[in-house]
């Protein structure tokens, strides 16, 4: 496959593991924030490759692991509600809130139904007319575009029977919080590449210019982590910090004008709630007042209930890669991926989950 | 044709009879099914095997197959499976009461075609109908009888420490082609289910040599679980070669593009042998001369170390444990 | 995070695009990228083109990337 086999050439990775042992000397801590990422590096073995020095952890940058209980809970509700047809992704299908998921919801008689695009969901709504169509928004400035995208489609065509419940989030917020919560000691950080693809490399300036950590931002592929892990090494080494891109083919350092546009037309920031952090101000995005007959929350009445957090979940302290998933005691015994507990293990890519399947290679 | 099936064609009057007679008996025909009795009579000696399954999916009609084919396929391979040669089955079906008599007839034909493709004979059968919104369209069941020739003894348990893996083929060519029909996900590729009968391919097998350990088709669950099945049973550790497994590239298209892994999709028309290492040239050349075994590759072996664990080396010569699927896999945007 | 797979531009129907993606074929859209031609190649997340790859630095990257493997053999 053109634009993917080329980045996963074994002759290569061979290359830049070598050229990464010969530059590191100095012990340093990376963080990849996408669970993306996190997934990448264990599928390819990234941690068997590289030197000792080297530790990577993993941040909090799966937005489904940072949908917080009661905003599940609140989907949840909207689903239950006569006449409704809830879509989402697949990712939160059997991620547990306070008082079942969306898959016991589905048993239970709610219409649940996996969509791989909004533009799925949209053509729900037009084949369902006396229906209302509400999809669920989880994700970070990758996804939220598409959301928007799909508010003007709907616009456009007069669609009145479709609805957002906005749970899109941003991450320079939430990286800013966990720099300054002084939790996590960092020399690197490994920015992620599909984020980066729409709002460019400029948003992660203030990082290495206040904190004086070195970005990269990285693809996915084999190569262009080690890339990434290459550069931040060099820049480790030799005691700067910039702003870099392991990903020239698809992130330009200004983004995706029309997509950054697009989603300031129809969101605006706002306070969001992420889980095991908490609240973090202007981390989130909610539709403009001129959109709001598309906001689920503005048209339907819900009652979740109290939000419960489940007894003994430490997703919060893995999500801020305060602790490891071997550092939890449910992690495996009780919660594992056919029962998981919290969504770090449900998320196809929270840590626990990347960690339970991939293992850590023999 | 507008016909649609009745709650009455499942009461055992008139009308049943008609159905049977008409679509079923007159489609699958053969003595023992044509006696009608409340039992299947005949005559089968030796060791014997004995298999059912029920088949719910949908859609019912996929590129490449439909419930009745893989209704077949199934069950004969899970006999192929343990080395029986397939000979008698059972039928069985749940009809939705309004579900077009014209889907029901192209069904009952693709169960005939792929019978006397396997070779065997559908001896009995029954119906039921139930009311609207009591099952989805069409639910089928088969069992089957099968026989296990003089000195086969194949089974999950025997893989032994040095057996090579073998594969007969592509993998995640049936789900992805599944998929592709689903609400929700639209893509539309020219791939076709890979549902076949595989009995054939297993005799052309167990007559190159009757060292064959262990056969499993990775049906739901994918490779993955089947070969962790496998390294359970036998107590083993199983070695596999990333490089080694052929995937087609719209199954990998697909797989990107959803997030999914090959490794875990469902495969109706594959199997994986255990074969000792003496033996597996032979084996290897006698299934790529078969129709369902044109691709097969050897691509791994089993080892005595990390019991019950399925390592496989990435094409980078990292390594990383497959496990079982654990829950569904789900397309997803992370 | 953020699944997003490269895919080729087959053709373009407003601002809607059939892409290949090994042998697969989906209609995505181009409403984030309205620039992208036929024959282009879009990274595609959640059935939308979320840019365009550039086929330039693509190859730069690769000589790159060769030229430092090269360099520590």
């Amino acid at each position: 496959m053109k634009f993917v086999d080329e980045y996963r050439n074994s002759a290569l990775v061979a290359g830049l593991t070598r050229r990464i042992h010969r530059i590191s000397t100095k012990n340093a801590r990376f963080m990849e924030f996408c669970g993306g990422h996190t997934v990448a590096i264990l599928k390819y073995g990234i941690r068997q490759l590289v030197p000792q020095n080297i530790t990577m952890l993993s941040g909090p940058g799966c937005p489904v692991c940072v949908t917080d209980n009661a905003d599940l809970d609140k989907a949840i509700a909207l689903a239950k509600l006569p006449g409704v047809i809830l879509t989402t992704f697949g990712d939160m299908l059997k991620v547990p809130g306070s008082y079942g998921s969306l898959q016991t919801a589905r048993a239970d008689g709610a219409d649940v139904r996996i969509v791989y695009s909004t533009m799925d969901a949209l053509q729900i709504a037009r084949d369902n007319p006396t229906k209302s169509v509400i999809f669920l928004g989880v994700g970070f400035e990758t996804t939220a575009p598409t959301i928007a995208a799909s508010v003007l489609q709907a616009e456009e065509e007069r669609i009145k029977n479709y609805y957002i419940l906005s749970l899109a989030k941003l991450c320079p917020p939430v990286i800013k919080a966990l720099l300054d919560s002084g939790e996590v000691m960092l020399d690197g950080l490994i920015c992620p590449g599909h984020v980066s693809a729409v709002i460019g490399a400029k948003p992660w300036e203030f990082i290495a210019r206040d904190y004086g950590i070195p970005c990269v931002v990285s693809g996915f592929e084999p190569l262009d982590i080690l890339q990434c892990i290459g550069m931040l090494v060099s820049q480790v080494e030799a005691g700067r910090s910039e702003v870099g891109i392991a990903y020239q083919r698809g992130v330009r350092p200004e983004g995706n004008k029309a997509a950054i546009t697009l989603m300031a037309e129809i969101f605006e920031p706002c306070p969001a709630r992420w889980r095991g952090i908490g609240v973090i101000p202007g981390s989130g995005l909610k539709l403009r007042p001129e959109f709001q007959c598309y906001d689920a929350e503005a048209h339907f009445e819900i009652n979740p209930g109290p939000s419960l957090e489940a007894h003994g979940c430490i997703c919060g302290d893995i999500l801020r890669g305060v602790k490891t998933p071997g550092e939890c005691q449910l992690f495996a015994k009780v919660c594992n991926p056919e029962k998981p507990v919290g969504p770090c293990m449900v998320s196809s890519e929270g840590a626990c989950a990347a960690y339970y399947l991939y293992g850590e290679g023999v | 044709m507008n016909e649609r099936v009745l709650l009455a064609h499942g009461s055992g009057g008139k009308l049943s009879h008609e159905l049977v007679a008409k679509h079923f008996v007159k489609e699958l025909f053969n003595p023992i099914l044509a006696k009608l009795d409340d039992s299947a009579v005949f005559e089968l000696s030796g060791k014997l095997a004995f298999t059912t399954d029920s088949f719910v999916i949908n859609p019912i009609f996929f590129p490449g197959g439909d419930i009745g084919r893989l209704a077949v396929c199934g069950t004969v391979n899970d006999l192929a499976m343990v080395g029986a040669i397939p000979r008698y089955f059972s039928l069985a079906f749940i009809l939705e009461e309004g579900f077009p008599i014209g889907d029901l007839t192209r069904i009952v034909s693709s169960v005939k075609a792929t019978a006397k493709e396997a070779g065997i004979q559908i001896v009995t059968g029954d119906t039921k109908v139930v009311q609207k919104g009591g099952c989805d369209k069409i639910y089928v069941n088969t069992a089957g009888v099968g026989s296990i020739p003089d000195g086969v003894a194949i089974s999950g348990a025997n893989a032994k420490p040095g057996d090579k893996v073998i594969l007969s083929g592509s993998i995640g060519d049936h789900g992805i082609a599944v998929l592709s029909q689903r609400e929700g996900l639209s893509f539309s590729t020219e791939l076709k289910s890979d549902c076949a009968p595989l009995g054939g391919l297993v005799s052309a097998m167990l007559e190159a040599s009757s060292e064959i350990h262990s056969l499993r088709d990775p049906t739901r669950g994918g490779l993955a679980t089947t070969l962790n099945e496998l390294a359970m049973q036998s107590e083993v550790g199983i070695k596999i070669e990333e490089s080694k497994i052929p995937v087609r590239a719209e199954v990998r298209g697909a797989c990107e593009m959803l997030g999914l892994d090959p490794l875990y999709i469902a495969n109706e028309g594959k199997l994986v042998a255990i074969v000792p290492p003496d033996a597996a040239e032979k084996v290897l050349v006698a299934m790529k001369t078969n129709k369902y075994g044109g691709d097969a590759v050897i691509i791994g072996e089993v080892t005595a170390e990390h019991p019950g664990r399925v390592v496989m080396k990435t094409n980078f010569g990292t390594s990383r444990i497959i496990d079982m699927l654990t829950g569904e896999a789900l397309p997803r945007i992370c | 995070m953020c699944l997003a797979i490269p895919a080729l531009v087959k053709s373009i129907e407003g601002k809607e695009a059939w892409v290949e993606i090994g042998g697969i074929r989906r209609k995505v859209s181009l409403w984030l990228t309205p620039e992208a031609k036929v024959g282009d190649y879009v990274l595609l997340h959640t059935g939308y083109a979320i840019s365009v790859l550039s086929e330039e630095d693509a190859q730069e990257t690769l000589e790159l990337l060769a030229e430092l493997a090269k360099a520590s053999q």
